[in-house]
């Protein structure tokens, strides 16, 4: 390890386009920086946040091309070419998303730090379709963390957009 | 005046920053030039250190610097209370490590994946020693010492309350040896900071960024330990990702980072991940209880006697005087009971430093209160319940001075009671209850009831507000505490809304910047409402006065004849056409050269003691173990509620992490002081799915400390819920026979517990305690400590 650390082991740098929140940015970065390290010290998108960085909390989670994805476990060169959405890009012309505003009326955050990922999370899940209950909301949002304990709030929150039909 | 806005559900003024990902925490403020931090933490428990060879470090790409003890040469480390002072904590290591992540060197690099390769490339010599790691086992004669200059691993220990036999007279005694587990704070955000040294034009020669619950707490402990002038140091906490007692001011990090950027004359952060936070963030709870109640046959308590060992980590993390502490001053809890006996000793640990967990060592008291009552009354074959009525507190008891010296200040107990059960159906429970064992079902049904008070503002219970009217006719609130959650922007904004008629959208809230806020004592000990809140409300109303001195001149009238209209403004009584807006004042104050603007410090004489009733409605699976949490009721009494949706959400946060103590969460070493437990994957915090959507109601029991009659609502839902869950888990086997299970109540325990009751080999109950408590009475010294823990806030 000291070997390879003292020659400051450096991989290939690869040239990847990624398209964020509909502008496209042409990186040249080391083959292992992560999406979740090239959105917030390459491309100054600091709203998805690094609750582990182990892939264990969901704090960072964004949608590539449309699914959501933990994005401190996906290679930024791994999203060349896709189309990254971030908390960043989720209100259009300064209006909410329906999600964003069902967190306030409904009280879904405390602190903050995990809510762009929730939020990020719970847009995918009306995509997927799989809010039809509070269990299935409570199941298919458990890979997101909070420890202010606000889920049942968020459960709260994304049931009621679920019921509009409007996520 | 119009209606109040006091006491309706307002929604959170503070939510769109953190919703649309403008919210800044510190990893997130562009720093221009800054460097990064990594600590080169210790893999083992217990070892002198040899030497610590820096060298290929050094010479890595992107490595600045790479510093051990004797490089930087800073001062001992002190956290928020020192517990003994013979257990030192240099902030990196210097002669020994004392547990598996003490820090021994820092990197310095231009990037964070430098900074770490640079950490795997210094080379440390260990030469391990025997830890001592479990707390009870550390007091033994012959345990490892950690300090051996202090000859012993006991940091404390006390003796409180009665010296007779509290047990005499009793028709029943009944006794338990409970774990109060060793849980892990886990704040989505882990500790951050970022400092930059030198002159920032406005007086400052260092800014620090820090994700804390106290800035001013940080600014006057560096201020003490580096000998520097306060006033020289600008601390800010930017949006704080979660603390729960976890930040509570200067972490021995956060010292070697400004000794860092003073060093190199460069900025720099730390951001700490998330396998490092496991280790490095002080632990919370961590209590071995032994506990004794003596009753009569009718249920009637006649003594309690309390032997706890407390954990306090290495270098005796300040949680370890919380069993001094809190647990020791809310250990009469809800009852009355005539005598109380109380001894408690405290072990330094080859573990991770304890500090405080939401509670604080209020949940430790409650929770030992609830099951031994819950024990008596399996005992004595009395309804649970019935076991808490026959004993509770009357509403006409208070202010009530307890045998161990505490004073309430008001509370119904039974009430809560009442609410509780009759919102969860408590009777048609016990009747499906009956159904289930009838019919043997392998969901058995388990009801668990908790009864609870606890205290908050207990420090020293002052707090600062301003108050300024700005120019648009706005209001700028200025406070001390420092929220990160909690909504104070909108609560405080409600109540300069409410006083001085200002619209909420035009207020603004300044907090957690010590060059913006002169003073404060942070968030913690759920205080910020009951102390800045009434503090806002003093400088709120300083400021109408004056206004209405403005308004008299501006009016030609007697300043005891202006009134607010219903729409905000100042005008004579009876003459609404002469309403003056808060603009027009305010010009007025500035054409005087004498601002709009008020200060005021809140004191309030002695704490407040919220109190509450849990029943926690649980499926056990006989034959797996496994445990659903199906209802959780709390009936929290806060006081005065200004804001039902931030009650609700505080009660939520709180009932989840009492809930997870209950039933999955533990942090666990191996005999070598390994940690078992440090990633998310391995630590059983909760998702949604673990949980359902509590059922949370209030009782309004005012507190005459203050003007708002409000009590803090922070760490109710932890103390409530955590000893309600653990009851329904083990009332659900009762019927087997199972008396106790410790938490926090996993499947294999609940399966254990299920075989052993079937076999007839359930282990019992109690056991003596350790030596130790044979000396605690004749101990000298340690009530400095414990004088001291009955004042922390955190």
């Amino acid at each position: 390890m000291t070997e390879l650390a003292a020659k400051g082991r450096r991989s290939p740098e690869v040239a990847s386009t990624l398209h964020v929140n509909g502008r496209a940015h042409r990186l040249h970065l080391d083959s292992r920086v992560t999406l979740l390290d090239a959105l917030r010290e390459h491309l100054d998108l600091t709203g998805t946040k690094k609750g582990c960085d182990q892939g264990a909390c969901g704090a960072c989670t964004v949608l590539v091309d449309g699914k959501r994805v933990l994005s401190c476990l996906t290679l930024a060169a791994q999203c060349d070419d896709r189309e990254v959405t971030t908390i960043e890009g989720l209100a259009s012309h300064g209006v909410l998303h329906p999600v964003q505003e069902a967190f306030i009326r409904h009280d879904g955050l405390q602190c903050g730090f995990c809510t762009p990922g929730q939020i990020m999370s719970a847009v995918a899940l009306l995509h997927e379709g799989r809010a039809g209950s509070d269990d299935d909301v409570r199941e298919f949002m458990s890979g997101n963390l909070c420890r202010c304990g606000a889920y049942p709030n968020i459960v709260a929150a994304i049931r009621a957009v679920a019921a509009r039909g409007s996520g | 005046m119009p209606g109040s806005i006091l006491g309706t559900a307002v929604v959170r003024v503070e939510d769109p920053d953190l919703l649309t990902g403008r919210a800044n925490f510190v990893d997130d403020l562009p720093i221009s030039g800054v460097l990064h931090l990594t600590f080169v933490r210790s893999p083992v428990a217990h070892a002198r250190v040899r030497s610590v060879d820096m060298a290929d470090a050094r010479a890595m790409p992107g490595v600045v610097a790479v510093f051990a003890a004797e490089d930087l040469g800073l001062p001992p480390y002190q956290g928020l209370m020192v517990l003994n002072p013979a257990c030192e904590r240099q902030p990196l290591a210097t002669d020994k490590v004392r547990f598996v992540g003490d820090a021994v060197a820092v990197i310095a690099a231009e990037s964070r994946a430098a900074a770490i390769d640079a950490a795997e490339a210094v080379v440390v010599d260990y030469d391990e020693l025997p830890p001592a790691i479990d707390p009870e086992r550390a007091l033994a004669p012959d345990a490892p010492l950690q300090f051996e200059a202090l000859g012993t691993n006991r940091a404390a220990a006390m003796h409180a309350g009665s010296d007779d036999d509290v047990l005499a007279g009793s028709d029943v005694v009944v006794r338990g040896r409970f774990e109060n587990q060793r849980i892990a704070v886990m704040p989505m955000e882990a500790s951050a900071i970022a400092v930059v040294p030198g002159d920032d034009g406005n007086g400052h020669d260092l800014t620090v960024y820090v994700s804390t619950q106290m800035p001013h707490g940080v600014a006057n402990k560096l201020s003490e330990t580096l000998g520097l002038p306060v006033e020289t140091i600008r601390v800010i906490a930017p949006h704080v990702g979660g603390a729960f007692g976890g930040k509570p001011g200067l972490a021995a990090e956060h010292l070697v980072a400004v000794g860092v950027a003073r060093h190199l004359g460069r900025p720099v952060k730390w951001i700490e991940t998330r396998s490092e936070n496991l280790v490095a963030m002080p632990h919370g709870r961590g209590q071995v209880q032994y506990v004794e109640l003596g009753c009569k046959h009718d249920g009637t308590i006649v003594g309690l006697r309390l032997r706890i060992v407390g954990d306090a980590g290495a270098y005796a993390g300040f949680g370890g005087a919380l069993a001094l502490g809190p647990t020791r001053i809310m250990a009469q809890g809800v009852y009355r009971i005539p005598a109380i006996s109380f001894d408690a000793a405290v072990a330094v640990t080859n573990t991770t430093p304890m500090g405080a967990f939401r509670g604080a060592g209020r949940p430790e008291a409650a929770a030992l209160l609830e099951r031994i009552v819950d024990l008596a009354a399996d005992e004595l074959d009395i309804d649970p319940v019935d076991m808490r009525r026959r004993n509770f507190l009357q509403p006409s008891d208070f202010p009530f001075t307890t045998v161990v010296g505490t004073t309430y200040d008001s509370g119904d107990y039974e009430a809560a009671l009442n609410e509780a059960l009759r919102h969860a159906g408590y009777d048609e429970l016990r009747a499906e209850q009956r159904q289930r064992r009838m019919r043997g079902d392998r969901w058995q049904l388990g009801i668990g009831v908790s009864a609870y008070v606890e205290v908050t503002a207990g420090g020293a219970g002052s707090e600062f507000a301003s108050v300024t009217i700005d120019t648009d006719g706005g209001a700028t609130i200025r406070v001390g505490t420092s929220a990160h959650g909690q909504g104070h922007a909108t609560s405080f904004a409600m109540i300069v809304a409410d006083r001085l008629g200002i619209a909420m959208d035009q207020v603004r809230f300044v907090q957690s910047d010590t060059s913006e806020v002169p003073r404060g004592g942070g968030t913690g000990g759920s205080r910020s409402l009951q102390l800045a809140g009434n503090a806002v409300v003093g400088a709120a109303d300083l400021v109408l006065e004056r206004a209405r001195q403005l308004a008299a001149q501006l009016l030609e009238a007697n300043p005891d004849d202006i009134v607010m209209t219903d729409d905000g403004r100042l005008a004579v009584a009876g003459v609404p056409a002469s309403a003056l807006s808060w603009e027009r004042v305010a010009a007025a104050a500035a054409d005087a050269n004498e601002p709009l603007a008020a200060e005021f410090d809140f004191r309030q004489e002695g704490a407040t003691f919220p109190f509450g009733a849990h029943v926690a409605v649980v499926e056990i699976d006989v034959d797996t173990g496994a445990v659903r949490l199906l209802r959780h009721i709390a009936v929290d009494d806060c006081g005065r509620i200004l804001n039902p949706l931030l009650v609700a959400g505080q009660q939520h946060g709180g009932i989840a992490q009492g809930v997870a103590q209950a039933l999955w969460e533990q942090y666990v070493y191996d005999e070598q002081g390994n940690p078992l437990t440090s990633n998310l994957a391995d630590y059983g915090m909760p998702s949604a799915a673990e949980l359902p959507s509590f059922e949370t109601l209030n009782t309004e029991t005012p507190t005459p400390l203050n003007g708002l009659g409000a009590k803090g609502i922070g760490e109710s839902g932890t103390i409530g819920s955590m000893p309600a869950v653990q009851n329904a888990v083990i009332d659900g086997l009762s019927y087997l026979g199972v008396r106790h299970i410790d938490m926090p109540c996993s499947p294999q325990r609940v399966w254990s517990a299920i075989r052993d009751a079937r076999a007839g080999t359930l282990p019992p109950v109690w056991r003596e305690p350790p030596p130790v408590f044979n000396s605690t009475r004749d101990t000298a010294g340690a009530g400095v400590a414990a004088e001291a823990a009955d004042d922390i806030d955190i």
